[in-house]
């Protein structure tokens, strides 16, 4: 982050809410999700006036208006573009993109992929709630395959995408995923992203109350997460399960969950997110519930030239060689005449 | 214009002074045209001419050699007096195959001179352009002093030394040509052979030593052959003093948005998507790095223009550039900037259309799409300069606009200004007003910071992020007035799109709203806008000297409309609305005065010719009824260049 050149009275996190009412749901996953990223950014002590939270269209992004900080509500899918312009004049900024499943998927699918290319350094937070909430309730490009919505009676012929694997094919520097009802855990993914360098991509499992009610129950639910989700940790072995009794080994290339009992725990997979090579993030974001736990936390944080720094670097470079332009030598160019 | 010659006997043969001319080089897209064309028109500028420059190439960059629709060419007129058009007909054609002798032959006047490369006129070359027999040997040519050059044969053995290959040999014979047309004009071979150094010097030196070669020998060639009989000058063209260089309209526009950033004291951030004939902006502005331009080249025009409204929020001088399919792509956050107020300059190198259209070739019919061509009630100020340095001009007017007013400008350029090059009086960047683009750091209001609140231009201030207590949020919802929140409210919704159309329709003209030619009364009022300025002019010129009552006026501002157009226009008979499109100046200038004006309308790629617009106003004078639309009719018409 690069905020504070002089130090600022500490915020807290209720400093970073605007004074607007907030409009989502009762009972909403998004609430959760802002309450903890006032919490990280209070933490971290970041300069609310530097700051700016970019958004589409969707529930989601109703977000700017609900922080203290500047922010942008544009138009559907093209957050990205929006931060990106305004990062690149100005990189001084901590610029922040809320946004959904179908605002970054579907019809922001081509601005996703060249941001996270770049490694522009921005936060993007994808609230995934696997439905279109704003337009009430027509399936996402997240949905499940056969999902029943307004606009599949049938059931959505559709496959869905996996955020964290189109990011990680986009060669994002940083990939992530949290729940929002795991505070805790949230946070620290929140506060994971927010310092890393680079485009930080967080996947936010989030909840629907009202057209996707418990999508995530599996992954929720007290009883059943255990089994059902692994948190990621760097450079400890793959284990999951209540009993932390289950662990996921590579048979060839194939990974699959084997039992503590019969295998011995150095034969698990070991996880690595500062591997160069985005093979294993890439393969973890391929496990699914109900076949596989699905990992939460980081599953990649490689450090790589950011955008904002290369582009800015051009112009240092080209001034250092070539002086600072001269307007009207540039205007009057090489070959003139002159009429007496 | 029709050359009216001095002759003198100089040695042995007669040097004809002209007071104008027009010749145009045409070839395979693979035969270097552009090049020789540019390289011409830098010479006869530096000369002293005035000149004026057409391009005209085909879409595909190389298509199957030998094709009519691999033709390229480029016209230039060059004069002793003021010119205002590349020119109508053609004094000397050179045509380097027979495809493009074929595309080329109708703009060449009768008696004029025909220079072919006879090389060329081979069995399959004639096959490919259509020809059963060939033009050489057939009568076909008569009317033409025509004159075959062996260029392949005489360029190989001039360049043999070189000792370059003979795909290479075969690429210097532009040059040859060149030569020999820089012979028969009496142009100076120095500043193209001092081209050629810089270009190869270094890189490549047998590159150089070869086209320097071929340039000389075309040139020699047509001192030591018999086939001309006479030699043309024309001398210096009487322009107003100072220094001058030529520019085209991309680079013009180029230069005017780098000013504007600089007379506000600011970056330039520059976000373009590659399209044709947009690309050279971007080409032109990446190089301009220590002038602190940044360029982004985006994913798509979407990203383009969703970054420069980004960068215009962060506080940048911020412009995106493109043609109509990519303004098409970006209108919805055209949008967002016209909602959020913000402060961002749109270039518009207009193509024909709709839809991929024909890329390469000039067309005027994204006026609307500028004007009107978003949802809901959007308005944004359109200006469209007139001529190739007028570009520089439309870029720093459109900027003062976009920061004074907070709003999106749109700069409507086009094809044949784009590409087309004319002298430019360099301006004194000494004396050019500053643009005054501020930012508050204090509440603007006892209560806080009302990012809405108006002053008397009706704006909103400008705040930027990193701002201390100005945090506020905009976006593209509806504003609460001066608060800025999200606001649903029917009233205020009625009340902002006020607001928002009273601010556009209040804009002030940063330049010349119109130029005018002629009295302010007469029979016939030519009205235009952009990039017909200079056919319109002339036309209007000519007809006057033919003792016809006609003005001109040719409107830059577009959006708003200038005010006193109304009665300026009651004070003639009629007002021909002459538009490269089918009437969209003449719609929104009807529905603003209700006037009856007539229309003369051209969608064929090209731009106006003199001569057209001349029988245009004098059918209306003696029928006194409207020129009509007329369907394609391939006699009547000259086409530089097939393909597109």
């Amino acid at each position: 982050m690069s905020s504070a050149i002089n130090p600022l009275p500490q915020l807290k996190p209720t400093d970073f809410a605007s004074n607007q009412d907030i409009k989502w749901c009762p009972g909403c996953g998004d609430y959760s999700i802002i309450a903890q990223t006032r919490k990280v950014l209070a933490k971290l002590g970041v300069n609310k006036a530097n700051t700016v939270f970019v958004s589409g269209i969707g529930c989601s992004s109703r977000f700017p208006y609900y922080m203290a900080t500047y922010g942008f509500h544009s138009i559907h899918g093209r957050a990205p573009t929006i931060a990106t312009g305004l990062k690149l004049a100005r990189p001084d900024l901590d610029v922040w993109i809320v946004t959904g499943d179908g605002d970054a998927l579907s019809i922001g699918g081509n601005h996703f992929l060249h941001l996270i290319r770049r490694n522009l350094d921005v936060k993007i937070l994808l609230f995934n709630n696997r439905i279109y909430g704003l337009t009430k309730g027509q399936y996402s490009p997240t949905s499940e395959q056969g999902k029943k919505t307004k606009s599949s009676p049938m059931g959505s012929p559709e496959h869905p995408i996996r955020p964290i694997s189109i990011a990680i094919g986009a060669e994002a520097t940083f990939a992530a995923r949290a729940l929002d009802m795991d505070p805790k855990y949230l946070e620290y993914v929140l506060e994971r992203a927010a310092k890393h360098k680079g485009t930080a991509f967080v996947e936010i499992y989030q909840n629907c109350n009202i057209f996707n009610d418990g999508a995530y129950n599996y992954a929720v639910d007290k009883e059943t997460r255990a089994d059902t989700t692994l948190n990621l940790e760097h450079g400890k072995p793959l284990i999951f399960g209540k009993n932390r009794d289950k662990g996921i080994r590579l048979n060839g290339i194939t990974p699959e969950v084997v039992s503590l009992k019969d295998v011995r725990q150095d034969d698990l997979l070991i996880h690595d997110e500062k591997a160069s090579d985005p093979t294993l993030a890439f393969m973890l974001s391929r496990l699914q519930y109900p076949e596989m736990p699905e990992p939460l936390g980081v599953f990649r944080a490689v450090e790589d030239a950011q955008y904002q720094e290369l582009v800015h670097g051009q112009i240092k470079e080209a001034v250092a060689r070539r002086g600072k332009g001269d307007l009207q030598k540039l205007i009057t160019g090489s070959e003139t005449w002159t009429v007496a | 214009m029709s050359p009216t010659p001095t002759t003198s006997a100089e040695g042995q043969r007669r040097i004809v002074k002209l007071p104008t001319v027009t010749i145009r080089f045409a070839g395979d897209s693979g035969d270097g045209m552009q090049l020789a064309g540019t390289q011409f028109t830098d010479t006869s500028a530096l000369v002293g001419n005035d000149i004026s420059t057409f391009p005209d190439f085909p879409a595909e960059i190389r298509a199957p050699a030998g094709t009519l629709a691999g033709v390229s060419g480029y016209q230039i007129q060059f004069s002793s007096q003021d010119i205002y058009t590349p020119g109508d007909d053609v004094d000397a054609l050179v045509a380097m195959n027979p495809a493009a002798l074929k595309t080329n032959l109708k703009a060449l006047r009768k008696g004029g001179v025909l220079i072919v490369n006879e090389d060329a006129f081979t069995a399959t070359d004639l096959k490919k352009a259509g020809y059963d027999v060939s033009p050489l040997l057939d009568s076909s040519l008569a009317g033409y002093r025509l004159i075959k050059v062996p260029i392949n044969r005489l360029n190989e053995e001039a360049v043999k030394e070189s000792g370059l290959s003979a795909k290479q040999v075969d690429r210097c014979k532009n040059f040859f040509a060149l030569g020999l047309v820089y012979w028969l004009y009496s142009r100076p071979l120095e500043p193209t052979l001092q081209y050629i150094q810089q270009k190869f010097g270094k890189k490549a030196p047998a590159v150089a030593l070869a086209n320097s070669l071929a340039l000389k020998a075309g040139y020699h060639y047509g001192e030591i052959c018999e086939l001309f009989h006479e030699q043309y000058q024309v001398d210096k063209a009487k322009l107003p003093p100072g220094t001058y260089r030529k520019i085209t309209g991309n680079e013009a526009v180029s230069l005017g948005l780098v000013a504007a950033a600089h007379l506000a004291g600011k970056d330039l951030f520059y976000a373009s998507y590659p399209i044709t004939p947009a690309s050279d902006i971007l080409h032109n502005l990446s190089e301009l790095k220590n002038y602190r331009v940044v360029t982004f080249q985006a994913e798509d025009e979407i990203a383009a223009m969703g970054a420069a409204v980004g960068a215009a929020f962060g506080g940048a001088m911020s412009c995106t550039g493109t043609s109509g399919p990519g303004v098409a792509l970006k209108q919805e956050a055209i949008g967002l900037a016209v909602m959020a107020e913000l402060p961002v300059v749109i270039v518009n190198v207009q193509r024909g259309g709709p839809s991929t259209g024909l890329p390469t070739k000039t067309e005027q019919a994204d006026l609307l799409q500028a004007v009107v061509g978003r949802n809901g009630e959007c308005p944004a100020p359109v200006i469209a300069p007139v001529s190739p340095p007028d570009c520089f001009n439309a870029a720093v007017e459109a900027f003062r606009i976009a920061v004074r007013y907070m709003t999106p400008v749109f700069v409507l350029s086009d094809g044949y200004i784009a590409n087309g090059s004319e002298p430019w009086l360099i301006p004194d960047v000494a004396k050019m007003p500053p643009i005054p683009a501020t930012h508050p750091t204090q509440a603007n209001d006892p209560s806080g910071f009302m990012p809405y609140k108006r002053n008397e231009d009706l704006c909103r201030p400008w705040a930027i992020p990193g701002t201390p207590g100005l945090e506020h949020r905009i976006g593209g919802l509806e504003k609460a007035e001066n608060t800025g929140q999200v606001s649903y409210d029917g009233i205020n919704h009625e009340r902002m799109v006020q607001l928002r159309a009273a601010k556009i329709a209040a804009v002030k003209p940063a330049g010349d709203p119109y130029l005018w030619t002629g009295p302010q009364r007469g029979d016939v009022l030519m009205v235009g806008w952009g990039g017909t300025y200079g056919a319109i002019k002339a036309a209007t010129l000519q007809l006057r000297e033919q003792g016809y009552q006609v003005s001109a006026c040719q409107i830059r501002y577009l959006n708003p409309l200038p005010e006193d157009l109304g009665p300026l226009f009651s004070q003639f008979k009629h007002v021909l609305v002459a538009e490269l499109n089918l009437g969209q100046l003449r719609m929104l200038l009807r529905s603003r005065f209700l006037l009856d004006l007539k229309g003369f309308n051209r969608v064929k790629g090209q731009p106006f010719t003199i001569a057209e617009l001349v029988a245009a106003a004098r059918s209306l004078i003696s029928n006194k009824s409207e020129p009509q639309y007329q369907a394609h009719d391939p006699e009547a018409e000259a086409p530089l260049a097939a393909g597109g």
